[in-house]
């Protein structure tokens, strides 16, 4: 799609033909994300929506107890060490942001007195500052004042590389903070940034730390700070207590910053056991409220709502199953290395092999018989579809077309049923994690490919070792050491730029760099590589997504990856809880200051 | 004096002569033991695969730099024998090194962890010795009778099934038929009073009859057979014979040496009790040592696998040490050299 298109889209939505939500999700099926869509609206002058909750207290508290159960157990209270979601969700419990992400991607302000936007002048023209407005008279569970010193100290607590924070990423790309007055900040960036909204947005790495308890313990003593285990935040709960891989509780917050919230008065969130174990506590017995990641078939989720408890609430968000194509050799070595960036692969370089993998990939199948309403068929993390709305129509299955590419690309059938061309047959590897539903998968894809006359090779590794960083064990996946490989990429950071940079030729995974870049498949294309730098500084929302489409059409084009199904997060929801929204882009704790029970 | 007979007799109330050398040499001998688990386990440990910021490594919010960092500044990248003299170095200052994951010192965990899996394990065992001491020496006394075959079925059926199974099932009929009890196990109950006791009662009802039941299956056998052995020896026929009533004549004589064997059986089994715990743990989400040690295995937290696993081997140590003390206490014909 041309920017001219999307132009013709967002003003379709000012003129009220289009609405909003169909948009984003139009924008979400491109491949971008509900923050950038929702960031192209506002530049358009169209106002955000107003996040709506059905339940409007006239008091705080009074809710009881609501408890959450997480099948992961949080280890650790402090956001900037946070391992994973489990962490992150249980911070969010006391710890807030700036601003946080709502379902459509629109940015909800927190602790700031409102979004900035280049309409309030508060984002500069060239996309080198923004300037944010603090909430005033926001108190620390402590007692003390929130102020713009907070904002400051967490950027330097958070950049110090001996603090060792896992949530550097988004602030790397700031030179200053300079503080205006006691409730204003100042950002300044090396470079234009079209997404300013990265840092301190968002539960992921946007919390903001108080600075008069965790000063001295900035670098080297970060480890030893009291307030890792005992947080002390702005949230709506004040810490109550903390049994790190067990339980996390919290009891209201009396000065908490919104008026009248929050509803309940103490919240518990437990962590450990097994999904299937939580989905049940949730849905069929009641014992608890909400619980989280119900990485569950959905034949067994459906029969446990039929006890009428509880419910599943699934939300889309930017997680992708695919399949990666590698673009070099995997079976031989350079420079002790195997798909070495220096080779090119045997067969998987010709693109009718290709043409034909893509073909022969029966998503739809995999999603009505394994993964239900967990796992959704998708042609998009890549090929734009035509026509916006429809979400299906693009991919295609089809055994016979698969057939005669690689019939009239010279691939001819052996007397073994296996293709072959100058010698060299169609037989690929294929691995992914061990996990029911992959395996079942990759069983439906090898049944398709042997029609084809393409023989696939099953591998699966555990998945402790297919994820694990480690640059000595061969059966990584950023070693990728096969043919082909399949797992979930994730794409729940609310800009797209990070995560497209996995198809970048500097980014490509080597020995050199301990396997630790991002870029798998070792695609490279200059073009890509052309439109990823434009679009780092492109400040024009809707030049900007064009751009992304670009990139995802080249990717889809070369078929460097083959998109199988969308994994929306699937939470399991209490029948009498309200307003638990969940938003793709944020923490499952975003709304928890405005949860309340019927 | 009438009522002394049998091993008793000579039974002194103090411990042999000898016991103590033994048991100082049995102690001295505790150490290079551990040294050779201690090393064994860290190796294995350090060679699995897996890496404990996997998490990050697939995070794109993390750049790679601060992996690198964070391996460096935990001392992941040293050679094996360097990080092996570090924990050695470490643990005789006392020090059991910090957790990777939650960044907090290993023995606070474990020391959180302690009291919750004490309390379930022990009073899985206390129920396993309520059932299987009574069950176990009215069978001997009608072998082959009714009671005894009906005794011995349940007892089979018992050590056939594997915890986790049990678990599964009592899960299903009593809380999710039933509704009667909660599978989800709570260390903090903010009632007070009764309703604290209460509520601690009916939640610890399934994890601790599971674990109890499996060790009573077994532990039933054994008693059945032990007291089967000295119910035929001649001591028991001389106590009755003097005119002891039968009541008597089997607490004192008869369960008493019977429980020789049965009191190895318990201590020898007390580091499997831990192992089923482990599972027991996971399924109704107990915050134990077991579960704990799944936790850090599958997130590849090497500090505290480590010292998990350790705490569990001094276990099996000290436990085969104890049972050989507690046969001279209560068979003084053995004796230490």
């Amino acid at each position: 799609m041309e920017e001219r298109e999307l132009r013709a889209l967002v003003g379709q939505v000012k003129a009220g033909t289009l609405s909003r939500r169909r948009f984003v999700r139009t924008m979400v099926g491109l491949g971008l994300t509900a923050p950038m869509a929702a960031q192209m609206l506002a530049s358009a002058g169209i106002a955000q929506a107003q996040a709506k909750w059905t339940f409007t207290p006239t008091k705080r508290g009074g809710g009881g107890l609501v408890k959450a159960l997480w099948w992961q157990a949080p280890t650790l209270l402090n956001p900037h060490f946070a391992n994973g979601t489990k962490d992150q969700d249980a911070c969010r419990i006391f710890y807030e942001p700036l601003a946080s992400f709502d379902p459509d991607g629109n940015l909800v302000p927190v602790l700031a007195a409102e979004a900035p936007s280049l309409q309030n002048g508060q984002v500069a023209k060239d996309g080198m500052s923004v300037t944010w407005k603090l909430k005033k008279n926001v108190a620390w569970h402590d007692g003390k004042p929130f102020t713009a010193d907070d904002v400051v100290f967490t950027w330097e607590y958070v950049m110090d590389p001996a603090t060792a924070a896992v949530t550097i990423g988004p602030y790397q790309n700031i030179v200053k903070i300079d503080k205006i007055d006691s409730h204003t900040v100042k950002i300044a960036f090396k470079s234009p940034t079209p997404f300013w909204s990265a840092a301190f947005c968002g539960s992921a790495t946007g919390p903001i730390i108080p600075k008069h308890l965790f000063q001295a313990f900035k670098g080297d003593k970060s480890r030893e700070a009291p307030t890792n285990l005992k947080p002390v935040g702005t949230g709506p709960f004040k810490f109550l207590d903390f049994k790190p891989g067990d339980i996390v509780r919290g009891e209201i917050n009396p000065n908490y910053h919104i008026p009248n919230r929050p509803f309940f008065d103490q919240v518990e969130m437990k962590g450990g056991g097994d999904a299937v174990g939580a989905a049940r506590a949730v849905i069929q017995t009641g014992e608890y409220d909400f619980a989280w990641n119900m990485q569950v078939e959905d034949e067994q989720l459906k029969r446990f709502e039929q006890g009428g408890k509880g419910r599943v609430e699934i939300t889309p968000g930017g997680n992708i199953e695919h399949i990666q194509v590698n673009t070099t050799d995997p079976w031989t070595e350079v420079d002790g290395e195997r798909s070495s960036a220096k080779t090119k692969h045997p067969t998987l370089s010709d693109p009718a092999v290709r043409q034909a993998l893509n073909l022969l990939v029966d998503r739809a199948s995999v999603q009505e018989e394994i993964y239900g309403r967990t796992g959704i068929a998708t042609a998009n993390f890549v090929n734009a579809p035509s026509k916006f709305v429809s979400k299906n129509t693009k991919f295609e299955f089809n055994v016979d077309k698969a057939n005669q590419i690689l019939e009239s690309a010279g691939w001819k059938k052996g007397s073994d049923g296996i293709r072959a061309k100058d010698g060299k047959k169609l037989k690929f590897v294929y691995q992914t994690s061990i996990n029911g539903p992959r395996q079942k998968t990759q069983q439906i894809v090898k049944q398709a490919c042997a029609k084809a006359g393409i023989e696939l090779e099953l591998k699966a590794v555990t998945a402790n070792i297919f994820f694990a960083s480690d640059p000595a064990n061969p059966d990584t996946y950023s070693h990728f050491y096969t043919d082909l490989q399949m797992y979930t990429t994730t794409m729940t950071q609310p800009d797209p730029q990070r995560f497209m940079d996995q198809f970048t030729s500097w980014e490509v995974s080597a020995k050199d760099n301990k396997f630790a870049l991002t870029n798998k498949t070792r695609w490279r294309n200059e073009e890509y590589d052309k439109l990823w730098r434009a679009a780092e500084h492109e400040m024009d929302p809707v030049k900007r997504a064009a751009l992304f489409i670009k990139m995802n059409d080249l990717v889809i084009q070369n078929v460097v990856v083959i998109p199988v199904v969308a994994r929306p997060a699937v939470a399991a929801v209490s029948n009498r809880l309200r307003d638990a929204t969940q938003s793709g882009w944020d923490s499952n704790f975003w709304a928890l200051a405005y949860w309340s029970r019927a | 004096m009438a009522g002394r007979g049998g091993a008793r007799r000579h039974a002194p109330r103090r411990l042999p002569h000898g016991m103590w050398k033994y048991f100082l040499r049995r102690t001295l001998i505790l150490i290079p033991v551990l040294f050779g688990i201690s090393a064994v386990l860290f190796t294995i440990l350090v060679m699995a695969p897996g890496d404990p910021f996997e998490e990050l490594a697939t995070n794109p919010n993390v750049p790679p730099e601060v992996r690198m960092n964070l391996r460096a500044k935990f001392g992941l990248d040293d050679p094996l024998p360097v990080r092996y003299a570090r924990w050695v170095a470490s643990m005789m200052r006392g020090d059991w090194g910090f957790s990777f994951v939650s960044r907090v010192n290993v023995d606070t965990l474990i020391l959180q962890r302690l009291p919750t899996t004490l309390v379930v394990l022990g009073s899985a065992q206390l129920l396993a010795i309520l059932i299987a001491i009574p069950i176990g020496t009215y069978s001997a006394l009608r072998p082959y009778s009714l009671f005894d075959q009906i005794a011995t079925t349940l007892a089979f059926i018992g050590f056939s099934l594997p915890t986790f199974f049990t678990g599964l099932l009592f899960i299903l009929l009593l809380s999710i038929h039933l509704d009667w009890l909660p599978f989800i196990y709570r260390a903090d109950i903010s009632a007070t009073g009764w309703q604290w006791y209460w509520e601690h009662v009916r939640q610890a009802i399934m994890p601790v009859s599971v674990l109890g039941l499996a060790q009573a299956a077994s532990m039933t056998r054994f008693m059945r057979a032990a007291v089967l052995d000295v119910i035929r020896l001649d001591y028991v026929n001389t106590a009755r014979a003097k005119g002891l009533s039968e009541g008597i004549t089997l607490v004192k004589h008869v369960v008493r040496n019977a429980l020789i064997p049965v009191v190895t059986l318990v201590a020898i089994q007390i580091p499997t009790i831990f192992g089923g715990a482990i599972v027991t743990e996971q399924i109704f989400r107990v915050p134990g040592i077991g579960s704990l040690l799944i936790t850090s295995i599958l997130a590849n937290d090497t500090p505290v696998v480590m010292a998990v696993t350790f705490i569990f081997s001094i276990l099996v140590l000290l436990s085969s040490l104890a049972a050989d003390m507690l046969y001279a206490w209560l068979d003084p014909r053995i004796s230490y050299r």
